[in-house]
C-alpha cells in the first residue's frame, strides 16, 4: 500500500505514565486522518511525536519512506496549526507568514509573492500589515493556517484548531478548513475531542483511549462497527445492558436480555457467552408490553422533531435510550422493547 | 455644582504629598538661582564651563551606562540559564543568586572592602601566594565601583529577565522550530523581541539605581567623583548654592529617566498578550556540559555568598587583634556583647529600629490612604496622587536629604517650613519620603487584585465604611501590606545616602554607626553591627513572607 505518513509501533513514556502505547497508523497522500479521544487518551502526545517536540520511546515515524523518527523539529518540514494559535505578537500578518519562507531562505520578490498566495489561500489579502492583536479569532486562525501552509510543509498537523473559536462561528470555520485542506491537497493530521468536528473533517477518523488505537477507519465504519464496547459508547449514542448467549447457531444466536429472548446475527457475537449489549437508540422498537418483550417503563422524554427521545427504566434498572417516531406515549407507561438489526453490537464482559 | 465626596480627603492627602516630595524639590531649585544678593544663573553657568563640575555628573552618566551594560551581561544569561534548563542544585542556587538584593548597600560596600580592599582576605591571599611586595590591586575608581554595582545590580537584569521569559507562551517557540527556524533564529526574531519590554524596564532600573548609589562611590571613589558623592561633598564645604544646582543637574538626569520608564511600560502593555504558562525546563543532555554548568554555577554562588561570610567571619573579630596576619588569629563574641551591654553601642541599633519602625507605619497608612482613594474612590487628582507617589522613586536619595535639609532648615510656618534639622524627626521624615513609592505600588498591586464586589457586598450587607475596612479590606490586603512593610523598614534600617546628609551624633543610625567604627578601626565592631542589619532584614523578609502564605 502507498502510504506517505506512517507510524509504526510509536511509545511515549513520562516517568511511570505510558502516554502513548505502540500505535501505528499510516495515511496516504493527501489524506486527513482526525486523531479523537477523550482528555489523557494520548491524541496530543501522538501530535507531538509528529512535530518533533517529543522524541519517540519505541517505534518509527515514516514520511514518504523516510525514517524522520530522529529528525529535530526544524528539520521535519511538517506545518502546524497550534491550540492558541502561536501567533508572533511582535510581528505583523505578512511577517508571521513569512517567518517559515525565511527558514527556506526565500527573499525578496518571491517572498512577497508566497507570502501574497497564501494570504489570498484564506482569504486576508489586505491584512498584512495588521497586527495579530487586531484580529478578530477567526482571523487569527486563519492567520495561522497560512503560516503553516506558506512553506509548503510535507504534513499539516492541526491542535483542536477550532477549540478557541466561537460556537457560532465554529461549524462556518470548519467547512472552509475542510475546503482549504482539500484543495492544497495536504497530508494532515488533526487533533480534537469533539466527535462532531472530526465527523466533519476527517476522511478517517483513529480513535484513541488511554494511548491505545482502539479502532481507525471512517465514521460509518467506527458507527456501523465499532471493534470494542469503548468505541460504540463514545461514537454515536448507545446504551448498554447485560445479556447472556443461550444458543449459538450457523447465522444466528439466541441472547437472553433480562425476561426477553432475542434472536440476533451471530457475526457479531464474542466467544464467551456473557455478554455486553451496546444499543443504539434506533435500533430498539416499541411494542405493546408482555411476558415475551423487554419491558420497561418510560422516565423521559425528549421530543426533537422527526424523532423523539425516550428514557426507558427496565425491570432491572438498566436506563435505555430509545429514538422513535413521536407517538403518544407519556412518562410512567409500560412499554415493550423489542430489538431492530444492525444497531445491536455484542462485546465479551469481562473487558469493558 | 457637585463635589464627589472622596474629593476632602483626596485634596488633603494631595497637600501632605506636595508638601513633603515636591515642595522641597521645587525649593531646591528655587534656592540654586538665588544668593543673598539676588537672583543669579552663575552657579549653572560654573557646573558647565567648570570641567571638575561637569565631570561629576559625566561621571555618573558613564558609570551607570557601564553598569547597565555589565549587569545586563552577567544577569541576562543567569536568567535564561536557570530558566531554560535543569541541572542538580539549580532550584537553590536560583533562590541564592538575588541575595545581594537582600544586603544593605553600605554592608555589602564594606564587605567588599574587607575581601577585595588592599588588606581584605583575597588580596591578601594573592599577595601571599605570589609572594607580592604590596597588595595586587588598590580597590579604588571606577574600577571598584563598577564591581559593587554589578554584584549587587545584576539581579535586576537576572529577576526581569526570568519574569519575562516565564511569560513568553512556550507555542512560541515550537512555532517558529515548526516553521524550520533554528535555536538561533528563535532567540534572536522571537525570544529577544519579545523580552525586549523586560530587558528596557531592567535597564532603567539599573540606570536609575546606579545613578542614586552613593555607598560605593563614596567610600571606594577616592578622588574619583560621581555626582551624589560630589553633591554632598559641595555641600560640607558649605557652598550650599552648587550644591543645590548640582542637585538640580541630577534630578533631571533622574526625571528623563522615570520619563523613559513609564513610556516603556506603557508599551509593554501593548506588546503582551500570550499568556503565562513557563515552558519546563530542559535537562542538560551532555554530561560534560552538566558538569561545567555545575562547577560555574556553584562558583559564582560561592563567589555572591563570600561578602555575607566574610562580614559573619570579622564579626567574631575583637578589636585591635588582627593586623598582619592573611586571617584573624583571634574569635569572640565581645563584639556582639557589647553591642548590648554598652548603651553608646546599642543606641544606633534602637535608633535605626524606631525610626525605620515609625516610617514604616506612617509610609504605609499614607500609601493604603492614596491607593484606596485613587484606585476605589477614584478621587479628582488621582493622577496627581499617583504622580507625586512616583516621584522619590526616581529621584535619587541624595536628592531627597538636600531638599528636605533645605525645607527643614527655616522657620516659616506660613510658608510650611520648619526647623527639623538637628532634631529626631528629620531621618524618620526622610525614609518615609523614600518609602512611599515602594509601599505605594506594593499596596496598589494588592489593590487590583482585590474583586471590588467584595467590598460592595460588604456594604450591601449592612456594614458601614470603617467595618468593611477593618473586617474585609485590610484583611484580603494583608500579604499586600506585609509586603509594603517589608519593603519600608528593610530600606529605613539599611539607609546611608539619605542619613550620612541628615543625622546628628545622638539619632545616628546603624549605617553611621558603621561607618565609624570602620574609620576608628574597629573591624569587627562595623561588621557585627553589618550582620546584625543582615539578620534583623532576612528575618522580617521571612516574617513578610509567611504571613502571606497564611492568608492564602
Amino acid at each position: 500500500m502507498n502510504d506517505y505518513l506512517r507510524l509504526d509501533g510509536v511509545s511515549k513514556r513520562y516517568g511511570e505514565i505510558v502516554a502513548v502505547r505502540g500505535v501505528s497508523l499510516s495515511l496516504h497522500r493527501g489524506e486527513l486522518l482526525a486523531l479523537l479521544g477523550p482528555s489523557g487518551s494520548g491524541k496530543t502526545t501522538i501530535l507531538r511525536l509528529l512535530s518533533g517536540f517529543e522524541t519517540t520511546d519505541e517505534g518509527r515515524i515514516l514520511v514518504d519512506g523516510e525514517d524522520i523518527t530522529a529528525l529535530r523539529p526544524v528539520d521535519r518540514r511538517f506545518g502546524m496549526v497550534f491550540q492558541h494559535y502561536a501567533l508572533f505578537p511582535h510581528l505583523d500578518v505578512a511577517h508571521n507568514v513569512a517567518f517559515g519562507l525565511r527558514s527556506l531562505g526565500v527573499r525578496g520578490r518571491d517572498l512577497d509573492g508566497r507570502v501574497d498566495d497564501a494570504l489570498a489561500l484564506v482569504d486576508l489579502r489586505g491584512f498584512e500589515k495588521r497586527r495579530v492583536h487586531e484580529l478578530s479569532g477567526g482571523q487569527q486562525q486563519r492567520v495561522a493556517l497560512a503560516r503553516a501552509l506558506a512553506p509548503e510543509p510535507r504534513v499539516l498537523l492541526l491542535d483542536e484548531p477550532l477549540s478557541n473559536l466561537d460556537p457560532s462561528l465554529r461549524e462556518k470555520t470548519r467547512l472552509e478548513m475542510r475546503d482549504l485542506v482539500r484543495r492544497v491537497g495536504i497530508t494532515t493530521i488533526l487533533v480534537t475531542h469533539e466527535q462532531e468536528e472530526a465527523f466533519a473533517l476527517g476522511d478517517r477518523i483513529a480513535l484513541l483511549r488511554d494511548g491505545r488505537l482502539e479502532q481507525a477507519g471512517t465514521a460509518e465504519q467506527l458507527y456501523a462497527s465499532p471493534a470494542s464496547r469503548f468505541v460504540a459508547g463514545f461514537i454515536g449514542r448507545a446504551s448498554g445492558i447485560e445479556g447472556e448467549i443461550l444458543a449459538r447457531r450457523e447465522r444466528e444466536i439466541d441472547v437472553r436480555v433480562e425476561n426477553a429472548v432475542w434472536t440476533l446475527p451471530a457475526d457479531s457475537a464474542p466467544s464467551s457467552d456473557r455478554v455486553i449489549l451496546m444499543i443504539r437508540p434506533e435500533a430498539l422498537r416499541l411494542v405493546p408490553s408482555n411476558d415475551e418483550v423487554l419491558t420497561a417503563r418510560i422516565t423521559a422524554r425528549r421530543f426533537s422533531g422527526a424523532q423523539a427521545f425516550y428514557h426507558l427504566r427496565t425491570g432491572r434498572g438498566v436506563v435505555l435510550e430509545v429514538a422513535v417516531a413521536p407517538s403518544l406515549e407519556t412518562a410512567g407507561d409500560q412499554v415493550g422493547l423489542v430489538p431492530v438489526v444492525p444497531g445491536v453490537h455484542l462485546f465479551p464482559q469481562e473487558t469493558d | 455644582m457637585r463635589i464627589r465626596k472622596a474629593a476632602v480627603p483626596g485634596a488633603l492627602l494631595i497637600v501632605v504629598l506636595f508638601w513633603l516630595i515636591a515642595y522641597p524639590l521645587l525649593l531646591v531649585a528655587v534656592e540654586s538661582v538665588r544668593t543673598p544678593d539676588g537672583w543669579t544663573l552663575a552657579f549653572y553657568e560654573e557646573l558647565v564651563t567648570h570641567r571638575s563640575e561637569w565631570s561629576a555628573l559625566w561621571a555618573s552618566i558613564w558609570i551607570s551606562i557601564v553598569t547597565v551594560l555589565v549587569a545586563a551581561i552577567v544577569g541576562i544569561p543567569l536568567a535564561f540559564l536557570f530558566s531554560r534548563f535543569e541541572f542538580p542544585g539549580r532550584r537553590v542556587l536560583g533562590a541564592l543568586i538575588a541575595l545581594p538584593a537582600v544586603l544593605p548597600p553600605l554592608v555589602g560596600v564594606i564587605a567588599f572592602l574587607f575581601l577585595y580592599g588592599e588588606s581584605g582576605f583575597v588580596s591578601k591571599l594573592i599577595q601571599a601566594t605570589l609572594r607580592l611586595e604590596q597588595a595586587p590591586w588598590r580597590l579604588q575608581g571606577p574600577l571598584a565601583i563598577l564591581l559593587v554595582h554589578a554584584y549587587s545590580m545584576y539581579v535586576y537584569f537576572y529577576l526581569l529577565t526570568r519574569v519575562g521569559l516565564s511569560t513568553i507562551d512556550p507555542s512560541l517557540r515550537e512555532a517558529a522550530a515548526s516553521l524550520g527556524a533554528g535555536r538561533w533564529r528563535t532567540l534572536h526574531s522571537v525570544v529577544i523581541p519579545l523580552l525586549r519590554p523586560s530587558l528596557a524596564g531592567a535597564a532603567l532600573l539599573t540606570f536609575m539605581a546606579s545613578l542614586a548609589s552613593f555607598s560605593a562611590p563614596y567610600l571606594f571613589g577616592g578622588g574619583f567623583r560621581v555626582m551624589t558623592t560630589q553633591i554632598v561633598s559641595t555641600r560640607l564645604n558649605g557652598n550650599y548654592t552648587m550644591a543645590m544646582v548640582q542637585t538640580v543637574a541630577l534630578t533631571t538626569v533622574s526625571l528623563i529617566g522615570l520619563w523613559l520608564i513609564s513610556r516603556t511600560e506603557r508599551r509593554e502593555r501593548l506588546g503582551g498578550g500570550s499568556k503565562g504558562t513557563a515552558p519546563a525546563p530542559v535537562r542538560i543532555e551532555s554530561g560534560t556540559v552538566r558538569s561545567a554548568v555545575v562547577l560555574a554555577s556553584w562558583s559564582l554562588a560561592l563567589l555572591l555568598l563570600l561578602p555575607h561570610v566574610t562580614l559573619l567571619l570579622l564579626s567574631f573579630v575583637p578589636a585591635g587583634t588582627w593586623t598582619t596576619e592573611a586571617f584573624p588569629p583571634d574569635y569572640s563574641l565581645r563584639n556582639y556583647v557589647s553591642l548590648v551591654t554598652q548603651p553608646e553601642r546599642l543606641r544606633p541599633l534602637l535608633n535605626s529600629l524606631w525610626m525605620a519602625g515609625g516610617a514604616m507605619i506612617a509610609a504605609v497608612a499614607i500609601s493604603l490612604a492614596a491607593c484606596h482613594l485613587s484606585i476605589r474612590a477614584i478621587a479628582p487628582g488621582r493622577r496627581v496622587i499617583d504622580l507625586l507617589l512616583a516621584v522619590p522613586w526616581a529621584v535619587p536619595g541624595t536628592v531627597f536629604a538636600i531638599a528636605l535639609a533645605t525645607l527643614f532648615s527655616v522657620e516659616a510656618p506660613l510658608m510650611g517650613r520648619t526647623i527639623l534639622i538637628g532634631t529626631i524627626w528629620i531621618l524618620p521624615l526622610a525614609y518615609l519620603v523614600r518609602n512611599l513609592p515602594l509601599t505605594s505600588r506594593a499596596i496598589a498591586s494588592g489593590f487590583l487584585a482585590l474583586d471590588p464586589s467584595l467590598e460592595e457586598a460588604a456594604a450591601s450587607l449592612g456594614a458601614g465604611r470603617l467595618r468593611t475596612l477593618l473586617r474585609v479590606t485590610l484583611p484580603l490586603l494583608r500579604p499586600a501590606l506585609a509586603a509594603a512593610a517589608t519593603l519600608a523598614f528593610v530600606t529605613g534600617l539599611g539607609d546611608f545616602v539619605t542619613s550620612v546628609v541628615l543625622y546628628t551624633y545622638d539619632t545616628r543610625p546603624l549605617s553611621l554607626e558603621i561607618l565609624s567604627e570602620l574609620r576608628q578601626g574597629d573591624v569587627g565592631a562595623a561588621a557585627a553591627y553589618g550582620v546584625l542589619l543582615m539578620i534583623i532584614s532576612a528575618l522580617v523578609f521571612v516574617a513578610g513572607s509567611e504571613r502571606k502564605r497564611v492568608t492564602r
